[in-house]
Protein backbone atom coordinates (compact mmCIF):
# COMPACT_ATOMS: atom_id res chain seq x y z
CA UNK A 1 0.00 0.00 0.00
CA UNK A 2 2.87 2.27 1.00
CA UNK A 3 4.48 1.66 -2.21
CA UNK A 4 1.61 2.64 -4.12
CA UNK A 5 1.59 5.73 -2.38
CA UNK A 6 4.77 6.76 -2.93
CA UNK A 7 4.17 5.94 -6.70
CA UNK A 8 1.31 8.47 -6.63
CA UNK A 9 3.66 11.00 -4.95
CA UNK A 10 6.03 10.96 -7.33
CA UNK A 11 4.20 11.25 -10.00
CA UNK A 12 2.70 14.15 -8.68
CA UNK A 13 5.81 15.25 -7.78
CA UNK A 14 7.31 14.78 -11.03
CA UNK A 15 4.23 16.42 -12.74
CA UNK A 16 4.45 19.54 -10.46
CA UNK A 17 8.21 20.16 -10.93
CA UNK A 18 7.51 19.63 -15.20
CA UNK A 19 4.96 22.35 -15.05
CA UNK A 20 7.22 24.40 -13.08
CA UNK A 21 10.27 24.20 -15.29
CA UNK A 22 7.82 24.65 -18.14
CA UNK A 23 7.03 28.05 -16.22
CA UNK A 24 10.24 29.03 -15.85
CA UNK A 25 11.26 28.56 -19.47
CA UNK A 26 8.29 30.56 -20.64
CA UNK A 27 9.16 33.09 -18.21
CA UNK A 28 12.94 33.20 -19.06
CA UNK A 29 11.71 33.34 -23.14
CA UNK A 30 9.57 36.56 -22.27
CA UNK A 31 11.86 37.93 -20.00
CA UNK A 32 15.15 38.07 -22.48
CA UNK A 33 12.76 39.30 -25.32
CA UNK A 34 11.32 41.90 -22.22
CA UNK A 35 14.98 43.30 -21.86
CA UNK A 36 15.84 42.99 -25.68
CA UNK A 37 13.29 45.46 -26.35
CA UNK A 38 12.67 47.79 -23.03
CA UNK A 39 16.25 47.31 -21.66
CA UNK A 40 17.56 51.02 -23.17
CA UNK A 41 14.42 52.56 -21.11
CA UNK A 42 15.18 51.13 -18.10
CA UNK A 43 18.69 51.58 -18.68
CA UNK A 44 19.81 48.31 -19.00
CA UNK A 45 20.40 48.02 -22.75
CA UNK A 46 21.16 44.60 -23.92
CA UNK A 47 24.75 44.82 -25.10
CA UNK A 48 25.73 44.48 -28.67
CA UNK A 49 29.44 43.53 -27.85
CA UNK A 50 27.87 40.75 -25.22
CA UNK A 51 25.48 39.29 -28.58
CA UNK A 52 28.61 39.61 -30.91
CA UNK A 53 30.89 37.75 -28.41
CA UNK A 54 27.99 35.07 -28.01
CA UNK A 55 27.59 34.77 -31.53
CA UNK A 56 30.84 34.34 -32.45
CA UNK A 57 31.39 31.36 -29.60
CA UNK A 58 28.11 29.72 -30.83
CA UNK A 59 28.32 30.47 -34.56
CA UNK A 60 31.82 31.70 -35.65
CA UNK A 61 33.99 29.02 -33.72
CA UNK A 62 31.22 26.34 -35.07
CA UNK A 63 31.79 27.21 -38.78
CA UNK A 64 34.88 24.19 -39.49
CA UNK A 65 33.11 21.65 -37.87
CA UNK A 66 29.77 22.76 -39.30
CA UNK A 67 30.98 22.33 -43.01
CA UNK A 68 32.85 19.40 -41.91
CA UNK A 69 29.90 17.29 -40.99
CA UNK A 70 27.40 18.70 -43.57
CA UNK A 71 30.20 17.93 -46.22
CA UNK A 72 30.67 14.61 -45.42
CA UNK A 73 26.63 14.22 -45.02
CA UNK A 74 26.48 15.18 -48.67
CA UNK A 75 28.98 12.71 -49.58
CA UNK A 76 27.42 10.09 -47.50
CA UNK A 77 23.48 11.16 -48.95
CA UNK A 78 25.25 10.58 -52.43
CA UNK A 79 26.80 7.44 -52.17
CA UNK A 80 23.34 5.74 -50.83
CA UNK A 81 21.66 7.10 -53.47
CA UNK A 82 23.95 6.18 -56.45
CA UNK A 83 23.55 2.63 -54.62
CA UNK A 84 20.03 2.73 -54.11
CA UNK A 85 19.72 4.22 -57.56
CA UNK A 86 21.63 2.09 -59.43
CA UNK A 87 18.85 -0.62 -59.00
CA UNK A 88 16.70 1.28 -61.21
CA UNK A 89 19.59 2.54 -63.65
CA UNK A 90 18.55 5.97 -62.46
CA UNK A 91 21.49 7.24 -61.23
CA UNK A 92 21.66 10.91 -62.04
CA UNK A 93 18.76 11.54 -60.19
CA UNK A 94 20.46 11.21 -56.77
CA UNK A 95 21.06 15.01 -57.54
CA UNK A 96 17.50 15.42 -56.58
CA UNK A 97 17.22 13.86 -53.15
CA UNK A 98 20.50 14.73 -52.27
CA UNK A 99 19.14 18.60 -52.94
CA UNK A 100 15.75 18.31 -51.08
CA UNK A 101 17.15 15.88 -48.12
CA UNK A 102 19.84 18.27 -47.28
CA UNK A 103 17.80 21.31 -47.15
CA UNK A 104 15.01 20.25 -45.44
CA UNK A 105 16.18 17.77 -43.33
CA UNK A 106 19.84 16.90 -42.90
CA UNK A 107 21.38 20.30 -42.59
CA UNK A 108 19.10 21.63 -40.06
CA UNK A 109 19.15 18.40 -37.80
CA UNK A 110 22.53 17.87 -37.77
CA UNK A 111 23.47 21.76 -37.08
CA UNK A 112 20.85 21.25 -34.30
CA UNK A 113 22.17 18.56 -32.88
CA UNK A 114 26.00 19.52 -33.36
CA UNK A 115 25.22 23.15 -31.71
CA UNK A 116 23.34 21.34 -29.26
CA UNK A 117 26.36 19.40 -28.12
CA UNK A 118 28.77 22.13 -28.67
CA UNK A 119 27.14 25.39 -27.47
CA UNK A 120 24.35 24.10 -25.26
CA UNK A 121 26.43 22.08 -22.91
CA UNK A 122 29.04 25.02 -22.43
CA UNK A 123 26.08 27.48 -21.92
CA UNK A 124 25.00 25.33 -18.97
CA UNK A 125 28.32 24.49 -17.38
CA UNK A 126 28.77 27.80 -18.08
CA UNK A 127 25.80 29.52 -15.97
CA UNK A 128 26.25 26.65 -13.78
CA UNK A 129 29.47 27.43 -12.59
CA UNK A 130 28.42 31.23 -12.10
CA UNK A 131 25.53 30.06 -10.21
CA UNK A 132 27.48 27.80 -7.99
CA UNK A 133 30.07 30.61 -7.44
CA UNK A 134 27.92 33.13 -6.42
CA UNK A 135 28.32 35.51 -9.73
CA UNK A 136 24.55 35.33 -10.23
CA UNK A 137 24.21 36.64 -6.78
CA UNK A 138 26.72 39.42 -7.43
CA UNK A 139 24.90 40.57 -10.66
CA UNK A 140 22.08 40.98 -8.87
CA UNK A 141 23.14 42.53 -6.23
CA UNK A 142 24.85 45.00 -8.64
CA UNK A 143 21.76 45.86 -9.87
CA UNK A 144 22.52 43.98 -13.13
CA UNK A 145 19.75 41.95 -14.37
CA UNK A 146 21.03 38.26 -14.69
CA UNK A 147 18.98 37.41 -17.40
CA UNK A 148 19.64 40.70 -19.76
CA UNK A 149 23.31 40.83 -18.77
CA UNK A 150 23.32 36.52 -19.49
CA UNK A 151 20.31 35.14 -21.11
CA UNK A 152 19.64 38.05 -23.90
CA UNK A 153 22.54 37.88 -25.98
CA UNK A 154 22.95 34.16 -25.52
CA UNK A 155 19.04 33.81 -27.43
CA UNK A 156 19.55 36.71 -29.90
CA UNK A 157 23.07 35.23 -31.00
CA UNK A 158 21.47 31.64 -30.92
CA UNK A 159 18.53 32.75 -33.16
CA UNK A 160 20.92 34.67 -35.48
CA UNK A 161 23.65 32.13 -36.01
CA UNK A 162 21.87 29.21 -36.20
CA UNK A 163 19.84 29.58 -39.53
CA UNK A 164 23.85 30.95 -40.81
CA UNK A 165 25.20 27.91 -39.98
CA UNK A 166 22.48 25.59 -41.10
CA UNK A 167 22.25 27.67 -44.64
CA UNK A 168 26.04 26.89 -44.50
CA UNK A 169 25.52 23.23 -44.06
CA UNK A 170 22.90 23.52 -46.66
CA UNK A 171 25.96 24.77 -49.01
CA UNK A 172 28.76 22.24 -47.84
CA UNK A 173 26.08 19.39 -47.69
CA UNK A 174 25.47 20.00 -51.89
CA UNK A 175 29.13 20.32 -52.02
CA UNK A 176 29.75 17.31 -50.49
CA UNK A 177 27.03 15.73 -53.10
CA UNK A 178 28.67 17.17 -55.88
CA UNK A 179 32.58 15.62 -54.64
CA UNK A 180 30.98 12.65 -54.94
CA UNK A 181 28.46 12.60 -57.82
CA UNK A 182 31.90 14.29 -59.81
CA UNK A 183 33.88 11.25 -59.06
CA UNK A 184 31.57 8.78 -59.05
CA UNK A 185 29.14 9.75 -62.16
CA UNK A 186 31.32 12.36 -64.02
CA UNK A 187 28.73 15.12 -63.42
CA UNK A 188 30.27 18.61 -63.85
CA UNK A 189 30.03 21.07 -60.95
CA UNK A 190 28.25 23.38 -63.08
CA UNK A 191 25.86 20.67 -64.47
CA UNK A 192 25.56 19.53 -60.85
CA UNK A 193 24.49 23.16 -59.73
CA UNK A 194 22.47 24.26 -62.33
CA UNK A 195 20.53 21.11 -61.86
CA UNK A 196 20.08 21.77 -57.93
CA UNK A 197 18.73 25.22 -58.23
CA UNK A 198 16.46 23.67 -61.36
CA UNK A 199 15.23 21.58 -58.16
CA UNK A 200 15.28 23.61 -54.89
CA UNK A 201 12.23 26.41 -54.25
CA UNK A 202 12.31 29.14 -51.88
CA UNK A 203 9.93 26.21 -49.82
CA UNK A 204 12.51 23.57 -49.29
CA UNK A 205 14.44 26.23 -48.10
CA UNK A 206 12.67 28.08 -45.82
CA UNK A 207 11.38 24.23 -44.54
CA UNK A 208 14.96 24.15 -43.00
CA UNK A 209 14.85 27.70 -41.80
CA UNK A 210 11.70 27.77 -39.91
CA UNK A 211 13.41 24.63 -37.82
CA UNK A 212 16.54 26.24 -37.70
CA UNK A 213 14.63 29.44 -35.60
CA UNK A 214 12.39 26.65 -33.65
CA UNK A 215 15.73 24.68 -32.62
CA UNK A 216 17.40 28.02 -31.75
CA UNK A 217 14.72 28.55 -29.13
CA UNK A 218 14.99 24.99 -27.72
CA UNK A 219 18.98 24.93 -27.41
CA UNK A 220 19.14 28.56 -25.88
CA UNK A 221 15.82 28.10 -23.45
CA UNK A 222 16.90 24.28 -22.62
CA UNK A 223 20.73 25.17 -22.15
CA UNK A 224 19.94 28.66 -20.16
CA UNK A 225 17.08 27.21 -17.88
CA UNK A 226 19.18 23.88 -16.66
CA UNK A 227 22.26 26.49 -16.29
CA UNK A 228 20.04 29.06 -14.07
CA UNK A 229 18.47 25.67 -11.55
CA UNK A 230 21.76 24.66 -10.78
CA UNK A 231 22.27 23.43 -7.01
CA UNK A 232 24.37 21.07 -5.83
CA UNK A 233 28.09 21.99 -6.74
CA UNK A 234 30.38 20.35 -9.39
CA UNK A 235 27.47 17.25 -9.27
CA UNK A 236 24.86 19.48 -10.07
CA UNK A 237 27.03 21.37 -12.73
CA UNK A 238 27.74 18.07 -14.70
CA UNK A 239 23.75 16.84 -14.16
CA UNK A 240 22.78 19.61 -15.42
CA UNK A 241 24.99 19.65 -18.35
CA UNK A 242 24.21 16.26 -19.40
CA UNK A 243 20.26 16.99 -19.01
CA UNK A 244 20.89 20.04 -21.64
CA UNK A 245 22.23 18.19 -24.40
CA UNK A 246 20.16 15.22 -24.05
CA UNK A 247 16.59 17.40 -23.52
CA UNK A 248 18.10 19.64 -26.21
CA UNK A 249 18.38 17.10 -28.84
CA UNK A 250 15.45 14.85 -27.71
CA UNK A 251 13.28 18.19 -28.62
CA UNK A 252 14.91 18.90 -31.67
CA UNK A 253 14.69 15.77 -33.38
CA UNK A 254 10.70 15.85 -31.73
CA UNK A 255 10.13 19.15 -33.21
CA UNK A 256 11.92 18.23 -36.17
CA UNK A 257 9.73 15.44 -36.96
CA UNK A 258 6.47 17.64 -36.15
CA UNK A 259 7.31 20.24 -38.37
CA UNK A 260 8.22 17.91 -41.44
CA UNK A 261 5.10 16.25 -41.01
CA UNK A 262 3.22 19.84 -40.82
CA UNK A 263 5.02 21.66 -43.58
CA UNK A 264 4.97 18.66 -46.09
CA UNK A 265 1.10 18.33 -45.87
CA UNK B 1 19.58 58.26 15.71
CA UNK B 2 20.51 58.37 11.63
CA UNK B 3 20.15 54.76 10.74
CA UNK B 4 21.17 52.88 7.78
CA UNK B 5 19.97 49.81 8.48
CA UNK B 6 17.05 49.00 10.24
CA UNK B 7 15.33 45.05 10.81
CA UNK B 8 12.19 44.65 12.15
CA UNK B 9 10.58 41.49 13.32
CA UNK B 10 12.29 39.29 10.51
CA UNK B 11 11.34 36.17 9.81
CA UNK B 12 12.76 33.67 7.01
CA UNK B 13 11.85 29.87 6.32
CA UNK B 14 13.51 27.35 4.00
CA UNK B 15 10.54 25.35 3.23
CA UNK B 16 9.47 24.79 5.91
CA UNK B 17 12.16 24.79 8.30
CA UNK B 18 12.48 28.53 10.51
CA UNK B 19 15.79 29.68 9.64
CA UNK B 20 15.53 33.23 11.03
CA UNK B 21 13.32 33.64 14.37
CA UNK B 22 11.66 37.04 14.75
CA UNK B 23 15.18 39.06 14.05
CA UNK B 24 14.85 42.40 14.82
CA UNK B 25 18.23 45.29 14.35
CA UNK B 26 19.38 48.67 13.78
CA UNK B 27 22.77 50.07 12.33
CA UNK B 28 23.45 53.83 12.72
CA UNK B 29 25.10 55.55 9.82
CA UNK B 30 29.22 55.13 9.34
CA UNK B 31 29.20 51.84 12.03
CA UNK B 32 30.84 48.68 11.31
CA UNK B 33 28.40 45.98 12.05
CA UNK B 34 29.45 42.46 12.90
CA UNK B 35 27.51 39.57 12.45
CA UNK B 36 28.83 36.43 13.91
CA UNK B 37 27.36 33.05 14.67
CA UNK B 38 28.61 29.68 14.14
CA UNK B 39 27.39 27.04 11.34
CA UNK B 40 23.68 27.14 11.24
CA UNK B 41 23.44 29.90 13.26
CA UNK B 42 21.35 31.57 9.88
CA UNK B 43 24.09 34.48 9.43
CA UNK B 44 24.07 33.52 5.62
CA UNK B 45 20.41 33.50 5.37
CA UNK B 46 19.87 37.14 7.46
CA UNK B 47 23.03 38.70 4.91
CA UNK B 48 20.86 37.13 1.77
CA UNK B 49 17.63 39.13 3.62
CA UNK B 50 19.37 41.88 3.66
CA UNK B 51 20.93 42.32 0.23
CA UNK B 52 16.83 41.41 -0.71
CA UNK B 53 18.38 38.11 -2.34
CA UNK B 54 16.07 35.80 -0.51
CA UNK B 55 12.30 37.38 0.42
CA UNK B 56 11.88 37.15 4.04
CA UNK B 57 7.85 35.19 5.31
CA UNK B 58 7.59 38.23 7.18
CA UNK B 59 8.97 41.55 8.86
CA UNK B 60 11.04 44.75 7.00
CA UNK B 61 14.08 45.47 6.29
CA UNK B 62 15.18 48.93 5.69
CA UNK B 63 17.83 50.52 4.05
CA UNK B 64 19.18 53.85 3.92
CA UNK B 65 15.44 54.78 5.21
CA UNK B 66 13.36 52.40 2.26
CA UNK B 67 11.98 49.45 2.99
CA UNK B 68 13.51 47.20 0.39
CA UNK B 69 10.45 44.61 0.36
CA UNK B 70 8.22 47.46 -1.14
CA UNK B 71 10.70 48.66 -3.35
CA UNK B 72 9.37 48.38 -7.55
CA UNK B 73 11.96 46.82 -9.16
CA UNK B 74 13.61 50.47 -10.53
CA UNK B 75 13.60 51.48 -7.01
CA UNK B 76 15.46 48.17 -6.18
CA UNK B 77 17.64 48.97 -9.08
CA UNK B 78 18.45 52.65 -7.75
CA UNK B 79 18.89 50.65 -4.29
CA UNK B 80 22.06 48.68 -5.31
CA UNK B 81 23.47 51.33 -6.81
CA UNK B 82 24.14 52.28 -3.06
CA UNK B 83 25.16 48.80 -2.11
CA UNK B 84 28.36 47.17 -2.69
CA UNK B 85 28.77 43.21 -1.25
CA UNK B 86 31.64 41.57 -1.20
CA UNK B 87 31.02 37.62 -1.37
CA UNK B 88 33.02 35.01 0.36
CA UNK B 89 34.75 33.18 -2.64
CA UNK B 90 35.18 36.48 -4.08
CA UNK B 91 32.36 36.01 -7.20
CA UNK B 92 34.98 37.75 -9.53
CA UNK B 93 33.54 37.16 -13.19
CA UNK B 94 36.09 34.24 -14.35
CA UNK B 95 36.22 35.20 -17.89
CA UNK B 96 36.52 38.61 -17.36
CA UNK B 97 40.04 40.28 -16.52
CA UNK B 98 40.30 41.94 -12.57
CA UNK B 99 40.68 45.03 -13.89
CA UNK B 100 37.35 44.42 -16.01
CA UNK B 101 35.18 42.98 -12.75
CA UNK B 102 36.08 46.28 -11.34
CA UNK B 103 34.93 48.52 -13.82
CA UNK B 104 31.58 46.50 -14.76
CA UNK B 105 29.12 48.37 -12.50
CA UNK B 106 30.56 51.40 -13.32
CA UNK B 107 30.02 50.66 -16.99
CA UNK B 108 26.42 49.27 -16.71
CA UNK B 109 25.27 52.21 -14.52
CA UNK B 110 27.09 55.19 -15.44
CA UNK B 111 27.44 56.70 -18.69
CA UNK B 112 31.27 58.14 -17.96
CA UNK B 113 33.79 57.45 -20.65
CA UNK B 114 36.17 54.90 -20.90
CA UNK B 115 38.98 56.82 -19.80
CA UNK B 116 37.04 58.03 -16.15
CA UNK B 117 36.08 54.53 -15.63
CA UNK B 118 39.81 53.40 -15.68
CA UNK B 119 40.86 55.78 -13.94
CA UNK B 120 38.13 55.65 -11.15
CA UNK B 121 38.55 51.68 -11.34
CA UNK B 122 42.57 51.82 -10.89
CA UNK B 123 42.10 54.07 -7.93
CA UNK B 124 39.88 51.33 -5.71
CA UNK B 125 42.17 49.21 -7.04
CA UNK B 126 44.84 51.12 -5.57
CA UNK B 127 43.24 51.40 -2.24
CA UNK B 128 43.21 47.33 -1.75
CA UNK B 129 46.65 47.17 -3.47
CA UNK B 130 46.48 45.29 -6.26
CA UNK B 131 47.67 47.82 -8.97
CA UNK B 132 49.42 46.49 -11.65
CA UNK B 133 47.32 43.29 -11.48
CA UNK B 134 44.32 44.58 -13.51
CA UNK B 135 45.28 42.48 -16.52
CA UNK B 136 44.78 38.98 -14.75
CA UNK B 137 41.89 36.77 -14.66
CA UNK B 138 40.47 35.69 -11.08
CA UNK B 139 42.31 32.33 -11.90
CA UNK B 140 45.47 33.72 -11.74
CA UNK B 141 45.05 35.68 -8.41
CA UNK B 142 45.58 34.30 -4.50
CA UNK B 143 42.97 34.32 -2.43
CA UNK B 144 43.63 37.33 -0.46
CA UNK B 145 43.98 38.45 -4.03
CA UNK B 146 40.72 37.70 -4.82
CA UNK B 147 39.00 38.91 -1.78
CA UNK B 148 40.51 42.64 -2.33
CA UNK B 149 39.41 42.27 -6.06
CA UNK B 150 36.37 41.98 -4.55
CA UNK B 151 36.42 44.41 -2.54
CA UNK B 152 37.32 46.72 -4.75
CA UNK B 153 34.80 46.17 -6.97
CA UNK B 154 32.20 46.16 -4.12
CA UNK B 155 33.52 49.90 -3.63
CA UNK B 156 34.01 51.40 -7.08
CA UNK B 157 30.39 52.69 -7.06
CA UNK B 158 31.34 54.57 -4.03
CA UNK B 159 28.28 52.99 -2.03
CA UNK B 160 26.66 53.74 1.21
CA UNK B 161 26.08 50.48 2.51
CA UNK B 162 29.28 48.19 2.40
CA UNK B 163 28.26 44.04 2.84
CA UNK B 164 30.97 41.83 3.82
CA UNK B 165 30.81 38.00 4.03
CA UNK B 166 33.37 35.91 5.50
CA UNK B 167 36.61 37.80 4.97
CA UNK B 168 39.11 36.51 6.34
CA UNK B 169 37.93 32.95 5.55
CA UNK B 170 40.63 30.94 4.03
CA UNK B 171 43.40 33.93 4.74
CA UNK B 172 46.47 33.37 6.55
CA UNK B 173 46.99 36.19 9.40
CA UNK B 174 48.99 38.57 7.68
CA UNK B 175 46.22 38.66 4.21
CA UNK B 176 43.52 38.67 7.22
CA UNK B 177 44.53 41.80 9.05
CA UNK B 178 45.43 43.45 5.91
CA UNK B 179 41.78 43.20 4.77
CA UNK B 180 40.56 44.34 8.31
CA UNK B 181 42.93 47.08 8.44
CA UNK B 182 40.67 47.87 5.21
CA UNK B 183 37.62 47.83 6.18
CA UNK B 184 38.79 50.24 9.08
CA UNK B 185 39.76 52.17 6.28
CA UNK B 186 36.59 52.39 4.06
CA UNK B 187 34.27 53.59 7.18
CA UNK B 188 37.16 56.21 8.26
CA UNK B 189 37.66 57.44 5.41
CA UNK B 190 34.46 57.08 2.66
CA UNK B 191 31.89 56.90 5.85
CA UNK B 192 30.21 53.54 4.46
CA UNK B 193 28.11 51.65 6.90
CA UNK B 194 29.54 48.40 6.76
CA UNK B 195 28.36 45.04 7.61
CA UNK B 196 30.53 42.13 7.82
CA UNK B 197 29.64 38.64 8.45
CA UNK B 198 31.97 36.45 10.26
CA UNK B 199 33.13 33.58 12.67
CA UNK B 200 36.40 34.93 13.21
CA UNK B 201 36.92 36.42 16.39
CA UNK B 202 39.89 38.06 16.36
CA UNK B 203 39.40 40.28 13.13
CA UNK B 204 35.40 40.43 14.89
CA UNK B 205 37.12 42.32 17.78
CA UNK B 206 39.33 44.52 15.87
CA UNK B 207 36.84 45.70 13.54
CA UNK B 208 33.60 46.14 15.00
CA UNK B 209 32.01 48.99 16.49
CA UNK B 210 29.16 46.79 17.02
CA UNK B 211 28.84 42.62 17.09
CA UNK B 212 25.67 40.63 17.52
CA UNK B 213 25.70 37.52 17.94
CA UNK B 214 23.06 34.90 15.90
CA UNK B 215 22.37 31.42 17.13
CA UNK B 216 19.91 29.25 16.00
CA UNK B 217 17.88 31.90 14.19
CA UNK B 218 17.91 33.97 16.99
CA UNK B 219 19.75 37.48 18.15
CA UNK B 220 21.65 36.75 21.42
CA UNK B 221 22.80 40.05 21.65
CA UNK B 222 23.73 43.33 19.93
CA UNK B 223 26.47 45.30 21.63
CA UNK B 224 29.67 46.56 21.93
CA UNK B 225 33.45 44.43 22.23
CA UNK B 226 33.49 44.60 25.27
CA UNK B 227 29.79 44.08 26.22
CA UNK B 228 29.82 40.62 24.01
CA UNK B 229 33.32 39.73 25.91
CA UNK B 230 31.61 40.25 29.54
CA UNK B 231 28.14 38.52 28.53
CA UNK B 232 27.55 36.15 31.38
CA UNK B 233 25.18 34.05 27.79
CA UNK B 234 26.33 30.40 28.02
CA UNK B 235 25.83 30.01 24.25
CA UNK B 236 27.99 33.26 23.85
CA UNK B 237 30.17 32.15 25.86
CA UNK B 238 31.08 28.48 24.01
CA UNK B 239 31.30 30.58 21.07
CA UNK B 240 33.70 33.19 22.03
CA UNK B 241 35.58 30.50 23.42
CA UNK B 242 35.41 27.98 21.12
CA UNK B 243 33.93 25.01 23.08
CA UNK B 244 31.78 22.54 22.10
CA UNK B 245 27.65 23.17 22.83
CA UNK B 246 26.52 19.96 25.64
CA UNK B 247 23.12 20.97 24.88
CA UNK B 248 20.59 18.41 26.76
CA UNK B 249 19.49 15.45 24.75
CA UNK B 250 15.97 15.04 25.04
CA UNK B 251 15.93 10.39 25.37
CA UNK B 252 12.53 9.98 23.38
CA UNK B 253 13.59 12.32 20.42
CA UNK B 254 16.93 11.46 20.28
CA UNK B 255 15.49 7.11 20.05
CA UNK B 256 12.50 9.00 17.01
CA UNK B 257 15.28 10.08 15.21
CA UNK B 258 17.57 6.88 15.55
CA UNK B 259 14.44 4.87 14.99
CA UNK B 260 12.19 6.76 11.53
CA UNK B 261 12.13 5.58 8.12
CA UNK B 262 13.63 7.64 5.77
CA UNK B 263 11.19 9.57 3.67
Amino acid sequence: MISVTRSIETIGRKTVSSIEECGYIAALFIESFYWLIFGSKRHQAVRLSAIVNEARQIGVDAVGISAVLCFAIGVMLAIQGIETLKTFGAQSQVILGIALSVTREFSPLIIGILVAGRSGSSIAARIGTMNESQEIDALQVMGINPVRFIAAPIFIAMLIMLPLLIILGDFMGLLGGAVYSYIELNISFSAYAQRSLEILTINDLSQGLIKSFVFANIIALVSLSNGFQVKGGAEGVGHATTRAVVMSISYIVIADMIFTYFLNR
Amino acid sequence: MDLAIQVKNLVSHYGERVILKDISLDVPRGEILVIMGGSGSGKSTFLRSLLGLKKATSGKVNLLGKDIMQLNELEMHDMRKNMGVAFQGGALFNSLTVGENVRLPLREHTDLDESTINIMSRMKLEVVNLSGFEDLKPAELSGGMIKRAALARAIVMDPKLLFFDEPSAGLDPVASVELDELIITLRDAMQMTIVVVTHELESAYKIADKITVLDQGEILMTGTVEEVKNSKNKRIQSLLHRQARHDDVDADEYISRLTRTST
